[in-house]
């Protein structure tokens, strides 16, 4: 690694560790006494100044280096991280943040200086605050027990006094086992010796000792000989895993209890097993107790399912861990289950990411678009020369590229979670200048999408967040007297929907005005007076750019400007945004984002010669008939299908190439799609089934091309191009009667 | 095959198996109620399978009021030995046949 690229890995995880402090400062302000999130605290400023050490960034050492020691007395109960306190270390993750990005943009020395200064004031207030601060309480400790009582609830009195007095005593060396069988009333009846088994047993090594005794079993004329009253416990010393032990009862299973206990020496050679577990096996609790030989396949599906059955009545937090379970159930020794839980800490931590190049991702992706396309002629080419015997290889291979392209693309997606929460110190902050109190809401923040897509919507998102803090929600007085909280929420939600992520920005603020925003739009020519629009068409007005470029816009409808900014910065992403809003009671903005923009699902359909794919998320049903049973309003271009009226679009018409006019009579497809709420039929000739697309965007000169959002090579090298659903359905609801429209360039 | 009792002396020959375990209670009932003590020679008992061996110590557990056993194993055959050794109960069955046995070995 040259010096340059480790630069580049010290700024990056500057970065992503200055992210982490701030997220923890901000957690912190409501849980102020949360060890792990001090930990992390701690950990943030000691791993800068640290790596900043490495590389000779004398500066962040300088700076970092006091703030630790403060930090570190906060950890050690020391000094209390009051509000005061947390804004100052806010400040120092910005000013820290400002030294690492001069670092990455290698600024002069002058600039240096001015850093330099800004960082000792900041310095001198955080110190400041130390001088004041109250005595040091006294820490508390909480010493961990050692975790050395390892035996006691692993076993029953029963068995704990008999491997206490014999096994003990007579000899255990590390391949014993307790064995405990509780044989069930009915096992005669399924034809079952148990003797047999335990005379099978000896097969797989030595029974040191046997206690047989029937539980319950009535005196001798009372007894009924065809129950079984019996139950063993075996002292067994045998190579075999616990596994192989256990098939031996396999087929007593529905009838006995089976318990297969590691005596003390078992229990220290999993412990040893497990250490020795390669890290990258070791992911799941279970899959490790298995792999070291504590548990069966059998004893951990049951184990599964009773954790299930318990969970599914109680709340997520009280929620039965699988650790718990399995020693409860006696199934493993506590101390194994600690052992691997630690285990499987420590690999976590190690083997959870890898950095890669986002480049080198994107090249990935690229290279399976190509191989989509190739498999694709593959296919082709074995159905023209109708190649029996390939066509079954072909199709392993299609599967495997189909989930090679899966693969990739989760690759590159991340949760939008840590977008989402970057706004908290934007609320946070925002709130403070205007004095407002305004709550965050996060949900959905697991919903996953493209990574170049998150990177692209974060600057709207702080748009339309700047927005509602500034102009939606009203000050606490303004609040109270329009009989609201004081307490302002604004929830940011995301959701998966058909192949989109939607993203929701609500606030529980002022709301639009409708008249208002109709009069100031026909003030600015941008509707005439005499249009009829419904609500939903006029609040869209906002996002026009008449109305939001000018000042006054802002003080007219309560959105500040560039929402038509943020309207084309979606568009460029394929998504769209509408919004909903109520006076006094809110407004919610909703965007919605295609998940990917590199290779889709789609839909391919033919029309007068050409061909065109739908993506498939987008895609509600296909029916095939004669258009003569169509209730097809050809005029207005409206059809009923099934009793649902929807408007339709007969494609060669909207794209001009109507060569066969004689439609009534060719058999035409209906394609119905569906984008949010709106819906619409497209009319094609033919049907050609789902197939992968690779989005290959089009050339400049064709970018503002209506209904088409992109184009791609099929497996015979022709080209399909890819229908912009949503353009579409904007035209054929809005353009009804519109005939003969040919695509056209605008600007 | 079967059982035979002949005042307290009894003797089952053949299997001592589920199929006839419960029709062999039913037999040993009243000489149980007559008789005090019992010697079972199970010397010619041919297979003796878990039915079997609850039957034996069901047996076992009958005491007398000085807390002496009522039932008392005079003879084993192999098979039976065989088991009551894999099971460990030779303690619990202790005849001075089968210590004798043990010893012979």
């Amino acid at each position: 690694m040259s010096l340059d690229e480790a630069k580049v890995t010290f700024i990056e995880e500057a970065n992503e560790l200055l992210q982490e402090m701030e997220e923890a400062l901000l957690a912190l302000e409501s849980d102020p006494s949360n060890r792990e999130l001090l930990d992390g605290l701690f950990r943030a400023m000691h791993t800068i100044k640290g790596a900043a050490g490495v590389f000779g960034f004398d500066a962040i050492v300088e700076f970092t280096h006091p703030v630790e020691t403060e930090v570190d007395k906060i950890r050690s109960g020391q000094r209390t991280l009051d509000h005061h306190l947390s804004s100052t270390l806010l400040k120092i993750k910005d000013h820290t943040q400002a030294l690492v990005d001069a670092v990455s943009n290698g600024s002069s020395s002058d600039e240096d200086a001015d850093l330099h200064n800004v960082g000792l004031q900041i310095l001198d207030v955080l110190l400041e605050e130390a001088a004041e601060a109250p005595e040091p309480k006294a820490s508390k400790k909480t010493s961990k027990s050692s975790g050395s009582e390892k035996k006691s609830n692993a076993s029953d009195s029963f068995i704990s006094s008999m491997i206490e007095h014999d096994v003990h005593e007579t000899k255990t060396d590390e391949h014993s086992w307790l064995i405990s069988l509780q044989f069930k009333e009915d096992t005669f009846h399924h034809g079952l010796d148990p003797v047999a088994f335990i005379n099978y047993l000896k097969n797989l090594g030595e029974i040191i000792e046997v206690l047989v005794s029937p539980i319950d079993m009535p005196a001798f004329g009372d007894a009924d000989f065809e129950s079984c009253y019996l139950s063993f416990k075996i002292l067994f010393d045998s190579k075999a895993s616990k596994a192989e032990i256990e098939s031996v009862f396999e087929f007593a299973q529905d009838c006995c209890d089976i318990n297969i206990i590691p005596t003390q020496s078992k229990v220290e050679g999993f412990l040893a097993a497990l250490d020795q577990l390669p890290a990258d096996e070791s992911v799941k609790l279970g899959e490790m107790l298995e792999a070291v030989g504590s548990v069966t396949p059998r004893e951990l599906e049951k184990a599964l399912n009773q954790q299930k059955e318990s969970n599914q009545a109680v709340p997520k937090s009280q929620a039965a861990k699988l650790g718990d379970v399995l020693v409860q159930s006696r199934l493993v020794d506590k101390a194994v289950v600690d052992q691997a839980l630690q285990k499987q800490k420590s690999v976590r931590e190690e083997a959870r990411f890898i950095r890669v190049d986002a480049n080198k991702l994107g090249q990935l992706i690229n290279l399976v678009g190509e191989l989509v396309i190739s498999s694709a002629g593959v296919r082709l080419l074995v159905e023209k020369n109708n190649i029996v015997d390939t066509a079954d290889v072909v199709t392993g291979v299609e599967h495997l590229v189909d989930d090679i392209r899966n693969h990739a693309l989760q690759l590159r997606m991340v949760q939008i979670g840590e977008t989402f929460s970057r706004f908290r110190r934007v609320v946070r902050d925002v709130s403070k200048d205007l004095n407002k109190q305004i709550e965050l809401e996060i949900s959905g923040g697991e919903s996953e999408l493209d990574k170049t897509v998150v990177e692209k919507i974060s600057d709207p998102l702080t748009h339309l967040i700047r927005n509602s803090l500034d102009h939606g929600i009203e000050t606490p007085d303004v609040r109270l007297a329009a009989g609201k909280s004081a307490h302002g929420t604004l929830s940011l939600n995301a959701y998966h929907d058909s192949g989109h992520i939607v993203i929701e920005v609500k606030d529980d603020g002022a709301g639009l005005d409708v008249d208002r925003i109709r009069a100031k739009a026909e003030a600015l020519g941008v509707i005439e007076p005499e249009q009829k629009l419904t609500k939903a068409e006029t609040l869209r007005l906002i996002f026009e750019a008449g109305l939001s470029t000018k000042k006054e816009a802002s003080n007219l409808s309560g959105r500040g400007v560039g929402m038509d900014v943020v309207r084309r910065n979606i568009e460029s992403l394929r998504g769209t945004v509408d919004v909903d809003s109520d006076v006094g009671v809110g407004t919610t903005i909703t965007i919605q984002l295609p998940l990917t923009l590199a290779i889709i699902d789609g839909f391919m359909v033919g029309s007068a010669g050409e061909n065109y794919v739908i993506p498939l998320s987008m895609v509600e049903e296909c029916v095939e008939m004669q258009s003569s049973q169509w209730n097809l309003e050809e005029d207005s271009h409206f059809m009923n299908l099934r009793g649902e009226v929807m408007p339709f679009l007969r494609l060669s018409e909207f794209f001009g190439n109507e060569k066969a006019a004689s439609h009534k009579v060719r058999r035409e497809s209906l394609v119905v799609v569906r984008f949010g709420r709106a819906k619409a039929g497209f009319v094609v000739d033919r049907l050609f089934g789902e197939q992968q697309t690779v989005i290959k965007p089009l050339g400049k000169l064709f970018q503002h091309l209506k209904g088409i959002s992109g184009a791609t090579v099929l497996g015979n090298g022709e080209i399909a191009l890819i229908l912009d659903v949503q353009g579409l359905l904007h035209v054929a609801s809005h353009h009804k009667s519109r005939r003969k429209t040919a695509p056209q360039l605008t600007n | 095959m079967g059982i035979e009792t002949k005042k307290n002396k009894v003797r089952i020959s053949g299997e001592l198996t589920i199929y006839v375990t419960n029709e062999f209670k039913d037999i040993l009932q009243p000489v149980l109620e007559e008789m005090p003590k019992i010697d079972l020679d199970l010397s010619e008992v041919s297979e003796l399978d878990s039915s079997g061996l609850q039957f034996l110590m069901a047996l076992k557990q009958l005491k007398t009021k000085d807390n002496e056993p009522r039932v008392n194993i005079v003879d084993h055959s192999a098979v039976v030995k065989q088991t009551l050794e894999l099971l460990n109960l030779n303690t619990e069955f202790a005849d001075p046949i089968l210590l004798l046995a043990k010893e012979g070995k």
